[in-house]
């Protein structure tokens, strides 16, 4: 505990910052020190109830402030810390991870004097200005007397309603500020912002009749079940109903996977069986999902026989990507309470049926190759889903995944069993490769019992690998699989598909990623055979500290079934 | 459900293509906070909406901003627009003001040149469109007028013959007429 109390008269901004953050529960921090923000790093040796997390690039801060908020759940918040001008803009890409994604995080910068404000300063950058559009909302501290209050207001708006990041500019002569004491506000009220959180009753009423009256229902269960943590009401929902849930990527874990009525991802890389439900359903349940491009496909053909019930927080996505003929806004739990009050069972078993023989025509390709260790060609080489395949195997599913961007992401997405809600750590909306190691890193922070693994590229491990070194200061023990076809997969399968395999600046030359984690003092593996595969995954598993292993994986694996862009969902390449 | 599956859907369709952009008065309630004007203009430049003018002062409610924000776009468009605009946590309310209920305002300031000869005659149209002459010298007068936008392209037309020196329009401002 720190020895400061609440009436001391020597109290700094810094200090006020410092007790606001333990008042909202935070333990740590993901930072990085410079100039404008030194006043703060001063007073955090004196606040041991607070970990510092030493990153070694800002960005890893912001994003793994997102894994530290998924895993948990929001129960806990990530919080990142910078210095102003290049460090602050440095957690943009961070930021904007979050705010594509709905999650929760705090980001504080430092910033020059307040009298120091539009002169360009040294290290001066207009955050408020440049962050304006990718967070929920941000603050400039003027006066050290309003912490408590931006405190508990950036919290609070960062964890309630939709979940966004907060942005909040602390400049250096405030956090110098010497002020009377601390007073942390117990409530807030902020007039302009009060998230509908109930749904319209009659809206509730009309959709269960729709749904009784429907022949071909499905579920599109988004990342907002998880959020608004209706996992059970979910299942409830399914239980009273039978309709067949798919899943978003980010709703992954929302619905256990292993359910006879669970049907898995659709979208661009989802499976065939799930889109083609889509395309065919006369009534479409969307639950906490935005309905993104990568999911509908080409919009005007998207369900083209199904009403949409879409229940959503967020009013602004109803009718913004697909038509919607009933919305309802508000939680998505307390919707789903009230839904299963009144719900009736549809009749649909001949759809159960027909989705089931889809499901039994377009298995998930190669996967007679998965125990497989002759590969293709008879060359013994590892394929990426075997990879996956065996980890699960392994681990019977039960781990933390941190996947990066790109084939090796939709290869999890699909091969592995999300039987748990927060299991998948992903970057969705924004795509940012170099999210995987950060992403990972924050979750094993938040959650040091389970066991964490980082899914990542041999093109996206390189954009975050400098926090190799913060993983073994900090002695953060993840495990790091590098799936390495020295290509940019993603993009090098764009272009063999939809090119003419004109491979232009996708083929990479990479270090030894081996040699490159021991030089960080890393434990680390090399596998390339199907039998060294299933050997480093074990010794991973039994490693305690951070450790790696380069999977020398086949260097043209394409990721089937696949949605051409702009192609309507039962355009699907099934890849069979 | 009432409508059949078809019904539905072509609505939808028919709404999506054949919805045509008009003009619309957005009325949007603030906190006045620095950053706001900049938070809603970066707002409309991001989603692609044109803003023709706008205007802010105060209100009844301390601490509280008017803005009316005139916009050319479909009712979806203005729909959606409306639905992000009230995620910026400073508004407090935002409505769309219906066509045929409210009372829209503009006011120019317009300076002409004005001759011994022409004086009169000026005089006389600005009596026509109650207007005011707040300024006169040697060479020219400045007029005051306020009505909506339409009155005031009128004036406009009528005093171009005489020649216009300068022009300044504040934006409309609106309201909506009767207990609404």
């Amino acid at each position: 505990m720190n020895k400061f109390k609440k009436t001391d008269k020597n109290l700094t901004g810094a200090h006020i910052m410092a007790m606001s953050l333990i008042a909202e529960g935070v333990t740590d921090i993901f930072g990085y020190p410079g100039g404008a923000i030194i006043p703060f790093y001063d007073v955090l040796t004196d606040f041991p109830e607070i970990r510092h997390i030493l990153v070694r690039h800002e960005q890893a801060a912001a994003l793994a402030a997102i894994g530290y908020s998924r895993v948990t759940g929001h129960k806990k918040i990530g919080v990142c810390l910078a210095t102003s001008g290049p460090g602050a803009t440095n957690l943009v890409t961070g930021i904007y991870d979050a705010y594509m994604d709905s999650m929760p995080i705090i980001a504080i910068t430092g910033q020059v004097p307040t009298f120091m404000i539009g002169t360009d300063a040294f290290q001066e950058a207009d955050m408020i200005g440049i962050t304006q559009p990718i967070t929920k909302n941000s603050y400039l501290i003027n006066d050290a007397e309003d912490i408590p209050k931006i405190i508990k207001e950036a919290f609070h708006i960062a964890k309630t309603g939709r979940p966004g990041p907060v942005l909040i500019d602390f400049p250096k002569d405030v956090q110098n500020q010497i002020v009377e004491k601390f007073e942390y506000p117990d409530l807030v009220d902020i007039p302009g912002y009060k998230p509908n959180l109930q749904g319209n009753k009659k809206m509730i009423k009309e959709a269960a009749q729709w749904i009784k009256t429907s022949k071909k229902p499905v579920i599109i269960a988004g990342h907002g079940v998880l959020i608004s943590n209706a996992m059970l009401e979910l299942m409830e929902f399914v239980n009273k109903t039978n309709i067949p849930v798919i899943t978003t990527l980010h709703g992954l874990g929302a619905f256990p996977e292993n359910h006879k009525y669970a049907l898995g991802m659709l979208g661009m890389h989802g499976f065939v069986h799930s889109n083609y439900a889509v395309q065919e359903a006369d009534l479409i349940i969307g639950i906490g999902t935005r309905f993104d491009d990568r999911i509908i496909g080409k919009a005007d053909n998207f369900a083209p026989n199904a009403h949409i019930i879409h229940i959503d927080i967020d009013p602004a996505e109803i009718g913004k990507n697909v038509h919607c003929e009933l919305p309802i806004v508000g939680d998505a739990r307390n919707i789903l309470i009230e839904l299963n009050q009144i719900i009736e069972k549809p009749q649909i078993t001949d759809w159960h049926k027909k989705i089931n023989e889809w499901r039994k025509k377009y298995p998930l390709p190669s996967q007679h190759r998965l125990k497989d260790s002759s590969g293709r060609d008879g060359k013994n080489s590892i394929s990426m889903r075997a990879v996956i395949a065996e980890l699960y195997n392994q681990t019977k599913g039960d781990i933390v995944l941190a996947t990066d961007v790109g084939q090796h992401q939709m290869i999890v997405a699909q091969q592995f069993q999300f039987k748990n809600p927060n299991q998948l750590l992903t970057s969705g909306g924004s795509g940012t490769m170099g999210y995987s190691i950060p992403a990972g890193m924050g979750a094993k922070i938040a959650e040091p019992k389970k066991e964490v693994w980082v899914i990542v590229g041999d093109g996206s491990v390189m954009m975050n690998i400098q926090e190799l070194v913060t993983l073994m200061q900090d002695n953060i023990p993840i495990k790091i699989a590098i799936l390495n076809n020295s290509y940019l997969g993603m993009v090098r399968q764009w272009q063999e598909l939809f090119f003419d395999k004109n491979y232009s600046h996708t083929a990479l030359y990479n270090p030894d990623f081996k040699a490159l984690a021991e030089a960080c003092g890393m434990k680390a593996y090399r596998a390339k055979t199907h039998k060294e595969m299933i050997e480093c995954i074990k010794k991973m598993r039994q490693e305690k500290g951070p450790v790696l292993c380069d999977f020398v994986v086949e260097h043209e694996e394409n990721v089937y079934p696949m949605v051409p862009a702009g192609k309507s969902l039962d355009e699907v390449i099934t890849g069979l | 459900m009432s409508l059949s599956t078809e019904q539905r859907r072509s609505l939808y369709t028919q709404r999506k293509n054949v919805e045509i952009k008009t003009e619309h008065i957005v009325v949007a309630l603030a906190e006045n906070k620095p950053g706001v004007i900049s938070k809603i203009s970066g707002l409309f430049r991001r989603r692609g909406f044109n803003i023709q003018s706008i205007t802010a002062g105060h209100t009844e409610e301390k601490g509280i901003s008017r803005l009316t924000i005139m916009v050319d776009g479909t009712k979806t468009n203005t729909e959606q627009l409306i639905k992000q605009l009230y995620k910026i946590i400073e508004i407090t309310k935002v409505s769309d003001l219906t066509l045929d209920k409210k009372i829209v305002r503009e006011l120019a300031l317009v300076k002409l040149y004005a001759t011994k000869s022409t004086r009169s005659e000026i005089m006389q149209i600005v009596d026509i469109f109650k207007a005011r002459i707040v300024d006169v010298s040697h060479s020219s007068v400045i007029v005051e007028i306020t009505g909506d936008s339409l009155k005031i392209e009128s004036f406009l037309d009528l005093v171009r013959g005489f020649g216009i020196k300068e022009i300044a329009r504040t934006g409309v401002t609106a309201m909506n007429r009767g207990e609404g």
